[in-house]
């Protein structure tokens, strides 16, 4: 209709040329996500070509081996790629694992609390609260870490019995995986807390009531109905934490320790106070050595990994979301 | 608004278990609630309470040490080499990038957001596109923002944008507040995105088809009813977002440089010769100032922290102030 209009009639932007406009900016969009992928993925490859799989294996002292590769950029001379990055990997595992187990439980609690159990008041003042330990930043969570918790761990946690029985292999300090899977959890429980209660509050009040209806207590129904209902946003809200958590980078390098280490369950319950440093973060203490040929490439080829495991966590989030607004309780 | 109660209400509860806050009603008397039951609902009580408890313990705790070392001339002397805390200065340049950084960054956000978000609402065809683009918009939240920060330098070290940083003799420095804030602003992206949707997406089919009716196109439609009804929802979005461009660490150290005052450029007229140079953010003081860091002056860095939390408290406070607004307007509902 519109466009039948001669032009001095027509509006000053037809739906055509708005919509081509808009159009372009969105595959500009996608064409910028395919870019970085392609981009990070490519300068990270010479890492990789030269290591194999071997660049996730475990073998030599990373630290030792990262010093290498930055000196032979500066230096000029032959370059070196040999990377395993096993204790990098191991410890982002023990550190995201952990910190997703603890937040995982809590904010299921902390969900159901607020949507079901609390007192009008108690969720009032519950929602604030959830919004605002999501809103502080990571730095300001690293700097309580290292100033508050830190010396707690080191001097009150950590007896000296338990510092000298490693002392010959790390120096026990409280920059330790504990403080930071403690700090982690806090931060990623917040987006947990807030998916999980928007997908227990979308269940269907028929199925609740059901339940409520044949003399099954609230508490009951609330974790055999609406939890269960509620599934893909507890699985969604736990993938995206996890891909948040995986590439947290400043408040670890604050308080993981930093030491290319592999904390060792075999030591004992001794292991969660050894410090270690995992993969987002290495880039951040190496960022320096961007320049360097190799430095670059193994800086990249870190992020090409966490870009891997990042992208592919809050995919299955999203999926995992679709699936929901089919059930209908999205 | 959404289920404030998913349970209707019910008679008052006879007995109510204790402790179950009786207010939304419990059906049964506390007899059917076994100890195992009472042990969960004492864990939640337990673990909100936590959450409330370190809340308030990091707000006192920042109110405390900021009061005890914030000066007023910290906020308005830039950073300077010294021995002492005392002779080091203040950090007005990182106050003052991140403000440049937040505005620059939330300015590019914001647009390229809402006219994402116009698209994937209002137009949205061909439908790959739109999956695509959805789950584009998924994939950039999901990314690490090291890794934004790590492709930002590979872009903003290109020959073809030396106009956005320092270079000299060829190799392009890649640090500058426009190569950060162009990264940031990737980081707010979603988040404007996915507000802006969900407002539009509450504004009922019968609103456009009474503006088609009386002749308006899709565009101006858009433009005059649907983006002004949706506003309350984007200006949540952009304050989300801000909050996250001002709290965010890593795309600052790599992108913006490791110095604590702003580094302008030479060859340029006034604003440029600075948003071209490489300079310092709040977030970047405290990770420096921090035992951890280069500075190690832990008493700066509660300082800055605390003027970095009473921003992230003014948008949370802001964004509280909207939502209840629009509340209090209304909604669609016939």
């Amino acid at each position: 209709m519109q466009e039948e209009l001669t032009p001095e009639y027509g509006p000053k932007w037809p739906d055509q040329r708005v919509e081509r406009m808009l159009g372009a900016l969105v595959c500009m969009l996608v064409g910028l996500l395919l870019a970085l992928i392609v981009t990070v993925f490519v300068r990270g490859w010479p890492s990789f070509a030269h290591n194999g799989l071997a660049w996730f294996g475990s073998g030599g002292n990373v630290d030792d081996q990262l010093n290498a590769i930055f000196l032979s950029g500066q230096s000029g001379a032959e370059y070196i790629y040999t990377f395993h990055a096993w204790p990098l990997i191991w410890s982002t595992l023990l550190i995201t694992g952990g910190a997703v187990l603890i937040s995982l439980f809590s904010a299921l609690f902390v969900a159901v609390f607020i949507v079901e159990f609390a007192p009008e008041w108690m969720s009032n003042v519950l929602q604030p609260v959830v919004r605002f330990l999501a809103s502080v930043p990571s730095v300001i969570y690293g700097l309580l870490g290292v100033l508050v918790l830190v010396p707690f761990i080191g001097n009150d946690l950590i007896s000296e019995d338990q510092k000298a029985s490693v002392a010959g292999i790390i120096s026990l300090t409280g920059y330790s995986l504990i403080a930071g899977v403690v700090v982690l959890a806090l931060m990623i429980a917040p987006l947990m807390v807030s998916i999980f209660s928007d997908g227990l509050r979308s269940v269907k009040p028929g199925w609740l009531e059901g339940s409520l209806a044949l003399g099954v207590n609230r508490w009951r129904t609330t974790w055999k109905i609406g939890v269960r209902a509620a599934r893909p946003a507890i699985v969604a809200g736990t993938v995206l934490a996890t891909a948040r958590a995986i590439g947290e980078a400043v408040m670890l390098a604050m308080l993981s320790g930093s030491v290319g280490f592999a904390p060792n369950p075999a030591d004992g319950l001794i292991f969660i106070f050894e410090p270690s440093r995992p993969l987002a973060p290495t880039i951040v203490k190496n960022i320096d050595q961007l320049s360097s040929p190799p430095g670059g490439a193994t800086l990249f080829s870190i992020a090409t990994v966490l870009l891997f495991s990042a992208a592919i966590f809050s995919l299955c989030g999203y999926v995992a979301r679709r699936s929901m607004r089919k059930y209908g309780t999205a | 608004m959404e289920g404030s109660v998913t349970i209707p209400p019910v008679p008052k509860p006879v007995a109510a278990p204790p402790g179950s806050g009786g207010s939304k009603g419990a059906v049964e008397g506390s007899a059917t609630w076994r100890l195992a039951d009472r042990i969960g609902l004492a864990i939640c009580w337990g673990l909100g309470l936590l959450f409330c408890a370190l809340a308030v313990a990091i707000v006192l705790y920042l109110l405390v040490q900021g009061v005890k070392y914030l000066r007023p001339e910290m906020l308005t002397t830039p950073a300077a080499a010294g021995f002492t805390q005392a002779e080091s200065g203040g950090f007005s340049d990182a106050l003052i990038g991140t403000l440049i950084v937040a505005v620059m960054g939330i300015s590019l956000a914001l647009p390229l957001g809402v006219a994402t978000a116009v698209w994937l609402v209002e137009y949205g065809r061909p439908v790959a596109l739109a999956r695509i683009t959805e789950s584009t918009i998924e994939a950039i939240a999901g990314i690490p923002s090291i890794v934004l920060a790590l492709f930002g330098t590979v872009i903003f070290s290109s020959t073809a944008l030396s106009f956005l940083s320092r270079s000299s003799e060829g190799v392009v420095f890649g640090r500058s507040f426009f190569a950060a804030s162009a990264m940031l602003s990737l980081v707010a992206l979603p988040l404007i995105v996915a507000s802006t949707r969900e407002g539009l997406n509450a504004i009922p089919r019968h609103v456009r088809e009474a503006s088609y009716a009386v002749g308006k196109t899709k565009a101006a439609t858009t433009r005059r009813i649907l983006l002004p009804t949706a506003k309350p929802q984007i200006a949540t979005g952009a304050m989300l977002g801000l909050g996250r461009i001002i709290g965010d660490t890593a795309i600052i150290v790599v992108l913006l440089g490791a110095t604590q005052n702003f580094a302008p450029v030479e060859d340029a007229v006034f604003p440029f010769n600075y948003l071209r140079g490489a300079g310092t953010t709040l977030t970047n003081f405290v990770y420096e100032a921090s035992p951890t860091g280069n500075l190690n002056q832990p008493e700066k860095a509660y300082a800055a922290a605390f003027v970095l939390l009473l921003m992230v408290l003014a948008l949370n406070a802001a964004v509280d102030i909207v939502h209840r607004r629009a509340r209090k307007v209304g909604t669609w509902s016939s």
